[in-house]
């Protein structure tokens, strides 16, 4: 038996050996926050920049004393933002304060009901970042035709939605996000829409180079275990991708010899 | 002179620099960034960058969000 080994996950020439990258939004506190991100075995943890709350609670726990960017690669986000402008001002303000940290994850919105990437100013956007030197991961929608735009304006990954934010919908469009995936020179990272840990190793087994979630871990009744949960789903997925599965027939196949029966 | 910090106004002395508004703000410590105007101050800049009336000064941290 040959044992197929990977290879690592590589995004803007690092190396990640985990192919889940989680959110560290929605949990109820800094320890849960902790837990699940340990459990996920996640290298890539996203962050969201706010306003600092002035003058109040000044000894609140900070996310990256809980996370500290020596051991996780910090990824922020542009969460929230719905114009080219504010979602190029947001990267900014995070690489000042990350001190220098390029990587970023840009995400543009359209609409709060759907929360749908606005793919014209998402493009805009990731011009003006890429010659600003940023390494872009890109949200998008699961369109391979806008896919390919965004590799081609020089974004490190490209990011399909699986289905709306949040919804935990699971893979709404199997074929494109394979499409997306064969027609691609940069690694396709499932953002969004996951539920459970089939949707996980449903995306891996699609050939996609990893998923990134949150509400599906953070949601949870139980974070730490879904954590784990989805931490296996991926690997599964991988290697069930890897392994290449038998394809779909109508009909059946015994799978014991005909030959040599005696009856 | 006033500012607009974080949205809200905000009376700083005359002169100030943005190293003072973060030393008054007791966020020295913490890991912050700022924009005045829409425009990035760098930590290495606090305290050349003095302030003026009106300015647009935002300070921002990082929070979990996915």
């Amino acid at each position: 038996m040959t044992q197929m080994t990977d290879q690592p996950l590589l995004i803007a020439g690092v190396e990640y050996q985990s192919r889940l990258l989680v959110g560290t939004g929605k949990y109820k506190d800094m320890d849960e926050t902790r837990l699940a991100t340990e459990a996920s075995g996640a290298e890539i943890v996203t962050i969201a920049i706010r306003r600092s709350n002035i003058g109040q609670n000044p000894d609140e726990p900070n996310l990256l004393d809980t996370l500290p960017p020596d051991r996780y690669t910090l990824l922020p986000n542009t969460a929230g933002c719905y114009t080219t402008e504010d979602a190029v001002r947001t990267c900014r303000l995070a690489r000042e304060l990350l001190d220098g940290h390029s990587l970023v994850k840009l995400e543009v919105l359209g609409d709060e009901k759907t929360l749908f990437p606005d793919i014209i100013q998402t493009i805009e956007a990731a011009e003006i970042l890429v010659k600003d030197d940023f390494q872009v991961m890109v949200y998008t929608n699961d369109d391979p035709i806008i896919a390919k735009r965004l590799e081609e304006i020089g974004c490190v990954a490209v990011m399909p939605l699986a289905a709306p934010i949040g919804s935990g919908l699971g893979i709404q469009n199997p074929n494109n996000i394979r499409t997306i995936v064969e027609n691609a020179a940069v690694p396709i990272l499932v953002d969004a829409g996951v539920g459970t840990a089939s949707d996980a190793a449903a995306a891996m087994e699609l050939g996609c180079d990893g998923v990134l979630m949150n509400t599906a871990i953070a949601g949870a009744q139980e974070p730490v275990l879904m954590a784990s949960a989805m931490k296996k789903g991926i690997e599964a997925g991988r290697e069930a991708y890897l392994a290449g599965r038998i394809p779909r027939k109508r009909f059946a196949s015994a799978s014991s010899p005909i030959d040599g029966t005696f009856f | 002179m006033n500012i607009l910090l974080n949205g809200e106004n905000h009376t700083l002395p005359d002169g100030c620099t943005a190293a003072g508004l973060v030393e008054s703000l007791q966020l020295g410590e913490r890991r912050i960034a700022m924009e005045v105007n829409k425009e990035i101050v760098p930590g290495s800049q606090y305290t050349n960058h003095i302030l003026a009336e009106g300015d647009k000064v935002e300070v921002v941290h990082a929070i979990g969000g996915g």
